[in-house]
Formats: structure tokens, sequence, C-alpha cells
């Protein structure tokens, strides 16, 4: 299982702010990941298209597509910052 | 011993500020930036503001800023004091506090922390207008300004 967590404009584009979600095969990286969550459906290939920005941190780390996942992990999806 | 706080309360600066000096006598300078909620931004009004943030992770973000800052600058302390939740127009969001025995260390560094912070710690604005509610969007200049320190 990895848990997901999504923030802001992507969690109300998604209607998702945290599930847990078994790891499926062959998923190593953030990349296969999120091809994955890509499957489930327009709303979902619509906010993670191809040159959509998001940001991903990897147990609370800055992270990119190549970051390996694992179970266990907390994967976080978000947009760009605006603190400050 | 950098100290870092995320709170819904408001906070006063003269006390925070106060902290970075209070029972020693090796500060010679102290630097500081507060942030506000404008009440326009991109030719709209601005009637609120949220900022929503990612909980273990911000903090995280930003104590791994101001060790990075402390290994780059002689300072003697670091202070980052960053709010959450509902705001208004006026309201201070965030405050960066940066002591040192010189003002050099303490200008830099106090400006490296807020082009860090702003690029870098998980937080997201979401302001209320007369048109409704929109996300901020990034700005590129706040990559420029944390890419110079590069």
């Amino acid at each position: 299982m990895v848990t997901l967590l999504y923030f802001a404009s992507l969690r109300e584009r998604l209607g998702a702010s945290r599930e847990h979600l078994p790891l499926p095969a062959g998923t190593a990286t953030v990349e296969r990941l999120v091809d994955h969550l890509r499957t489930r459906g327009t709303r979902w290939s619509d906010a993670f298209a191809p040159g959509r920005t998001w940001r991903v941190a990897v147990n609370r780390q800055m992270a990119d597509p190549a970051t390996p996942v694992k179970p266990g992990d907390e994967v976080a999806f978000f947009p760009p910052v605006t603190g400050g | 011993m950098p100290r870092v706080r995320v709170q819904a309360e408001a906070f006063d600066i003269g006390r925070e500020l106060e902290s970075l000096t209070v029972g020693r006598n090796d500060v010679g300078a102290v630097a500081s930036f507060t942030g506000l909620v404008r009440a326009a931004n991109d030719g709209a009004a601005v009637t609120a503001m949220t900022l929503e943030h990612y909980p273990g992770m911000t903090e995280l973000a930003l104590e791994a800023i101001c060790a990075q800052a402390m290994a780059r600058w002689d300072l003697l302390d670091v202070l980052i004091v960053h709010r959450v939740g509902p705001l208004l127009p006026g309201d201070r969001i965030v405050l960066v506090g940066v002591s040192s025995a010189h003002r050099g260390d303490a200008f830099a560094a106090c400006e490296f922390v807020m082009d860090y912070l702003k690029t870098r710690a998980p937080f997201w604005k979401k302001e209320s207008t007369r048109e409704g509610e929109r996300w901020v969007e990034a700005r590129v200049s706040d990559e420029d300004a944390a890419a110079r320190w590069e």
C-alpha cells in the first residue's frame, strides 16, 4: 500500500485529498504511479496530462517522475507552491 | 538553533524578533521580512485569502531552508513563522528573522530564506475576489529569484 495525498487546486480538481492504494505491480516510480492514476478517467488524465504543471513529494521530500516508489511510501501531488 | 512555526494564529513581530536577541550579547544585526495580504492582486480586489499547507512536510521544508542558510552564512539564529488558514487583507502571512554578528550575512540570508520559502515550501494561496475564488498562480519571477542563489 502507498498513501496518496493531493493538495490545493489538484485536490479540488480530483475531488480527493487522501487515499490508500495497493501499489500496482510494476509501479516502481512516480512516473509509473501517475500512469496508473491517469487510467482512472478523464478527471485524472486531465489533471496529470503531459504539460500540465504538478509537483510531487515522496515521504515529504520533493521528488520527480523518476523517484522510486515502494510500499509504505507517502506520495503527495500538488501544484507549484505559492506561500510567503 | 533555527525555529520554525506554522500556525493559524496571528503573531507579534516585536516579540518574535526579540526572541532572537534576548539573553545574549553576541548579536550585532537582526534582519527581518514580513509578508502581508494585499487588497489587490493581478487586477482584482482581494477580499480574503486562505493558506493551505502540507502538515509535516511544510515544517521539514522550512527547517531544511534554515539549515541551508545557517550553513551558507555566518548566522546566530533563524526564525520563520508562517500563518495558515483564513486571512484578510492587511494580515501578516509570514515573518522571517535572521540574526548575525554583522548586517551583511543577516540581510543576505533573510532574502535567501524568503526566496527559497516561496519556491520550495508547500503552501498554497487561494484568493477570494468579487468574481469568486481562485488559486494564486506561481510566478516565474519567484523561480528566477531563487535561482540567483544556486
